[in-house]
């Protein structure tokens, strides 16, 4: 019978929200589900994963896999999915499942459906994946016996618990070789008190015409925290070095769909609009009348944003303030 | 040193929202759109030439090979890659219809058998399909260790590890492979300072972005040699793991409407949308 492997993601044995939206996307699929999580210091997040549904949360715990390592990590998601018989491995396509999937899917034998947005139920499973910056929708099957996939997790919500208590049990974690010729040196960690671009209500991003790294610092980021929000940028902020890639919302950096996304400065490049358009609300601030991001605003203002983001921010201190 | 890069043409990335859908959704149409090297294959050939130069002059004996799946017109993209400044291309002949990611890795570790390289780089994703999936997989088919989405690589004095690092989630992480190795690099690989080799002084800044090629170059690049062969000539297995049954157009987002200040935004906002 079909099942699930759910890959659970980790961050210093924390389990991660992009987690949740595989753990969607298994529910949807609907079939039966069992949850792996491993890293080193995973007790806690494997109790965490009791509560949603899975038939079991194997849980490997292992020194080897403190730190994200792509070499390490393989064979343990492979061997535990091989023995497990499972038809289907899911994880996030966040940039650890993004990672991991095509090397599983090679140790496997497996066909990849990689990020893909909708997964429709039957004998055989479809997925939907948007390609071309999101302009094309491809409808896709996997062939083989075992299939492997990653989920964007803007269009899967984050599952919430379903109560229960899904047995955990331990597995071993399996010999790395090929992880020998890979030293982890570090992680460099940016700490932000905002929440993850990805998991945020509300996105406030900007782009060149903020002009400068002290165009986000004073003018953008206010607006930011007055929102509560999460901060992106455009790929053209990014390459003029005003903020790290991280930060970057678009095709080739992080997807978002919040309640309320506010584009500061931002033209709306096609690869930037496939980051973002499937949000709630856009609102696009812009002095040029005439750039496309207007074309999927909900609201657009046309102004110097130098001289209304701040008024703006006002205005929004005093409106969350008055709630 | 000898580098390997992979290519692949892609339907211009500025203009992907002019795509269509074929009647009865069989296919992508692309008709109209220049063919282009993938930008993010553009970074790797960028990354490849600053491995192998001693700032503006070419490390002797070092070598940079593109590699290519697809028809014949993508001649015209490895001819690109030549006037940067790669030494020498091939072209593997299939149809776009009959290669996926999977494939392309195949074949890849197939060239890396025959070439042996010291070191394998590739885009992080062609943007058209937007897999993201080839080098990770062609790692793995070969047991090289590997960096994805790289944002800077420092190639050792002794030229026997590489520090690279990898654009995640969150922050970097620095990962020092022993060579040879698979490296996917990201947008930021390009910047002024990002890729270091021990030759090139430290005061050497590249421009921003990969490099145009200048005239003599593209003149030069009609004589370097690019090497054909049927993709088969490879001896890997043609069939694919995933099928598409059918492509569609996203649903298009109506523009809103135009406010005139702040206060009209934040009221709309508030009643409206309620989103505030």
């Amino acid at each position: 019978m079909s099942k699930i492997l759910v890959v659970a993601e980790t961050s210093g044995g924390r389990l991660k929200k992009t987690t949740h939206s595989a753990i969607t996307f298994a529910r949807k699929a609907a079939l039966p589900f069992d949850i792996l999580v491993l890293g080193h210091g995973v007790e806690a997040a494997a109790q965490e994963l009791r509560a949603f549904g899975a038939g079991a949360v194997l849980a490997v715990d292992d020194a080897s896999l403190a730190h994200f390592v792509a070499e390490a990590y393989t064979p343990t998601v492979a061997d535990v999915a091989r023995k497990g018989g499972y038809s289907v491995v899911a994880v996030t396509a966040s940039s650890f499942g993004k990672d991991l999937a095509p090397r599983v899917a090679v140790r496997l034998g497996a066909g990849l459906a990689p990020d893909v947005s909708r997964v429709e139920a039957g004998a055989a499973l479809t997925y939907k994946r948007p390609m071309y910056a999101g302009n094309a929708i491809g409808a896709m099957q996997v062939t083989t016996a075992v299939q492997v996939v990653t989920v964007r997790q803007s269009e899967f919500e984050a599952a919430a618990p379903s109560g229960g208590s899904s047995p955990v049990s331990a597995a071993a974690a399996s010999p790395a070789p090929g992880a020998e010729r890979v030293q982890f040196v570090s992680f460099e960690e940016v700490k932000s008190a905002r929440p993850e671009l990805t998991e945020a209500r509300v996105v406030v991003s900007g782009g060149r015409s903020l002009k400068s790294a002290e165009g986000f610092k004073t003018v953008l980021e206010p607006l930011v925290d007055a929102f509560g929000a999460a901060m992106g940028a455009s790929r053209a902020a990014v390459d003029a070095g005003y903020v790290p890639n991280d930060l970057q919302v678009g095709q080739t950096g992080k997807v978002v769909a919040p309640g309320l996304y506010v584009a500061v400065g931002i033209s709306g490049a096609i690869q930037h609009l496939a980051g973002m358009k499937n949000s709630k609300v856009i609102v696009a601030i812009n002095k040029d009348a005439e750039a496309p991001i207007f074309q999927v605003a909900d609201y657009g203002l046309v102004a110097d944003l130098f001289k209304v983001v701040p008024e703006l921010t006002e205005a929004v201190r005093k409106a969350r303030a008055d709630r | 040193m000898k580098i390997l890069v992979s290519l692949k043409r892609t339907a211009d990335p500025d203009n992907a929202n002019k795509v269509k859908v074929a009647p009865g959704g069989v296919k992508i149409v692309t008709d109209g759109l220049e063919n282009k090297l993938n930008p993010f294959d553009e970074y790797a050939v960028e990354t490849a030439l600053r491995l192998v130069e001693n700032g503006k002059v070419r490390i002797a004996g070092d070598a940079v090979t593109v590699v290519s799946f697809g028809p014949k017109e993508t001649t015209t993209n490895i001819r690109q890659a030549l006037a940067m400044g790669a030494d020498s291309g091939a072209l593997f002949l299939s149809d776009d219809e009959s290669l996926d990611g999977d494939l392309v890795a195949r074949g890849l570790a197939k060239v890396v058998e025959q070439q042996k390289p010291d070191l394998v780089i590739l885009g992080k994703q062609a943007v058209d399909g937007d897999s993201n999936q080839v080098a990770q997989a062609l790692a793995e088919l070969l047991g090289w260790p590997s960096a994805a989405f790289a944002m800077s690589v420092n190639l050792a004095a002794d030229k026997k590890t590489v520090t690279v690092g990898r654009e995640v989630d969150g922050g970097v992480i620095t990962l020092r492979l022993t060579l040879p190795a698979v490296i996917s690099v990201d947008l930021r690989i390009v910047s002024p300072k990002a890729v270091t080799n021990n030759v090139t002084p430290a005061t050497h800044a590249y421009t921003d972005g990969p490099r145009f090629a200048p005239l003599p170059m593209i003149i030069k690049a009609k004589t370097k040699p690019i090497a054909e062969a049927p993709l088969a000539s490879l001896g890997v297995d043609a069939a694919l793991k995933v099928k598409y049954t059918g492509f569609e157009l996203p649903p298009k987002r109506q523009a809103g409407v135009k406010v005139k200040d702040v206060g009209e935004l934040v009221e709309q906002l508030r009643t409206t949308a309620k989103a505030l």
